[in-house]
């Protein structure tokens, strides 16, 4: 009898999504569903903050007033997107505290891009660039992602990481019309940066636990590989414009295709940083962990004065 | 070139830059995500001020001055803000005391400015003293939370007031160039924003239940002579770093 309800649940659930209707926070769902959301919204909430850290380390040395504001502002819009995305996280069940001790045990993933240094100025520029363009690719396709909440977020948020990206681009712009030592800045950067960025968009199709399921529930609604190239093709004459290159010798435009063409993505790599080995795993991991803990009597004298005074 | 205004100027502006600086280190690592965005308003605040009064100050000088030369490639002894701006942030609650008695004689001080005989002066006083005003708030709001919250945060907050205490004055001390600007018109009796200073400070603290410590008063001559703390070197030789070596570029 009970199996038969769930059956008949779960075929309107699959009908709700079929026909294009948003699953809100109230609506039943599958206990997979949920499950799968919480992961993926809490990751790339995680993402959004532990990405503070590697723009944070050229605040200081910001090298013009107006560069330091735009970057503080935009460091400030990451941790802003933290925050949506944990209350679009809450409305599946479980609460920030939880998500975020995940994330200082190591048991919650973030974002594996953030997990490489910002050497010089440039990276400033790369980053903006290249990672929140390439955050915005995955973003956009999320924007129509079925669950209501993350598909508000998304919406909410792609208007402002455009903005960034803009802005990184022109950082690189400034550096690649500039001295020789700094378009060394910023090819050094591209190099560096070029290949975690493709890494972003994840695992071959083929080789990705969670696609088939998510696409079905239209909670992806891309594949990894048709955002990665949609990524190349728009990157290429951008690069070509700073006449910069990229440290891909397969790297060519492909007439018959009508995409570029790219070399493999070292996957070694790829699923080592992703299991924490990986050049700043531990770095951030214990800048995060320090922040909370050093934290800690801040967020207990704010409970207990408000426990006081009310 | 009015030399007093432009070193009138450096004051204002100074104070805005160096404090913004010291926000931005909480940027990524503050107690909470909330508390990191306050901070990092706050930050950007204090960064546009201190670029208005530059670009005020940029145009005194005249020749190539700019706002960002004026910020990046003047050494330690030529920055004219107080040294209590310069002090680490410390812990949450060294940040939070050093802002809150800083704020309350900034907001005095922008209050005045709005009726500055300096016209531009005034313009840009009128437009920062809503950002400063929210400023103020915020960490009167959480001197009260930790004066009051834990007896932990009672007593670091009791700490960094005791520590912070002697830097207090400088900012409501006249120096020369505070005295031209009272004769011209120009900005306030710091006397009286002395006194109304300690009377809101009086209030907070007692609020907070946090003593204020016995009047130890050291004359510090940072804004007036630039004699600052041991530590604004290591701030303007991290945020001068690309400026200095890599000269007359454009970033
Ligand atoms: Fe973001
Ligand atoms: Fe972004």
């Amino acid at each position: 009898m009970q199996d038969i309800d769930v059956k008949s649940l779960e075929t309107a659930f699959q009908d709700r999504i079929d026909q294009e209707i948003k699953i809100e926070p109230r609506d039943w769902m599958p206990e997979d569903y949920r499950k799968n959301l919480i992961r993926q919204i809490s990751q790339h909430a995680h993402s959004e903050v532990v990405g503070m850290l590697p723009e944070k380390n050229w605040l200081t040395r910001a090298p013009t007033l107006k560069r330091k504001m735009a970057l503080l502002a935009k460091i400030q819009d990451e941790g802003g997107h933290g925050l949506y995305l944990y209350s679009a996280a809450e409305t599946l069940g479980v609460s920030r505290e939880e998500m975020v001790r995940d994330l200082l045990s190591g048991k919650a993933k973030y974002a594996s891009i953030f997990n490489y240094p910002a050497l010089n100025w440039a990276d400033m520029g790369v980053i903006g660039w290249l990672v929140d363009g390439a955050a915005i690719v995955n973003q956009v396709a999320l924007q129509r992602t079925s669950y209501g909440p993350y598909s508000r977020a998304m919406i909410r948020i792609c208007k402002e990481e455009s903005f960034h990206q803009r802005q990184g681009y022109d950082i690189c712009l400034q550096l690649a019309r500039g001295s020789d030592e700094q378009k060394r800045m910023l090819q050094d950067a591209i190099n560096r940066w070029w290949w975690p960025v493709l890494m972003m968009f994840g695992p071959h199709d083929s080789a990705s636990a969670h696609s088939a399921q998510s696409m079905k529930w239209k909670i992806k609604r891309v594949s990894n590989d048709g955002l990665r190239q949609k990524f190349v093709d728009q990157t290429v004459p951008q690069l070509e414009f700073l006449k910069m290159t990229a440290p891909d010798p397969q790297l060519k435009w492909n007439e018959e295709r009508g995409h570029y063409d790219f070399g493999e993505i070292d996957w070694d790599e790829f699923w080592n940083v992703v299991k924490g080995v990986g050049p700043c795993n531990k770095r951030r991991l214990a800048v995060r962990n320090k922040a909370h803990d050093d934290g800690a009597w801040v967020r207990e004298a704010a409970n207990a004065y408000a426990q006081k005074n009310n | 070139m009015n030399n007093n205004l432009y070193q009138y100027l450096l004051q204002l502006g100074d104070n805005a830059l160096i404090l913004g600086q010291r926000l931005c280190e909480w940027t990524g690592v503050a107690p909470e995500l909330e508390i990191d965005l306050a901070l990092s308003n706050i930050g950007l605040d204090l960064l546009g001020q201190a670029n208005q009064w530059y670009e005020y100050a940029a145009e005194l000088k005249g020749g190539d001055a700019t706002p960002d030369t004026i910020a990046f490639l003047r050494d330690a002894h030529e920055y004219r803000n107080v040294q209590l701006v310069e002090l680490p942030n410390g812990n949450f609650a060294d940040t939070i005391l050093r802002a809150v008695i800083f704020d309350t004689f900034n907001l005095l001080l922008h209050e005045a400015l709005t009726q500055s005989s300096d016209q531009r002066i005034g313009a840009i006083a009128a437009r920062a003293v809503k950002e400063i005003g929210y400023h103020a708030r915020y960490c009167k709001n959480w001197t009260l939370r930790l004066g009051g919250g834990t007896e932990e945060s009672h007593q670091k907050a009791q700490k960094a007031l005791n520590d912070i205490w002697d830097y207090a004055f400088e900012a409501l001390t006249p120096g020369p160039v505070d005295h031209w600007a009272k004769e011209a018109g120009i900005g306030p009796d710091l006397e009286q924003v002395k006194s109304k200073w300690e009377a809101t400070l009086q209030q907070v603290f007692h609020q907070a239940s946090l003593q204020i410590p016995k009047p130890g008063f050291v004359d510090r001559k940072a804004k007036s002579e630039g004699i600052h703390t041991e530590h604004l070197g290591y701030i303007l030789a991290e945020m001068q770093f690309l400026q200095r070596a890599y000269p007359n570029l454009q970033w």
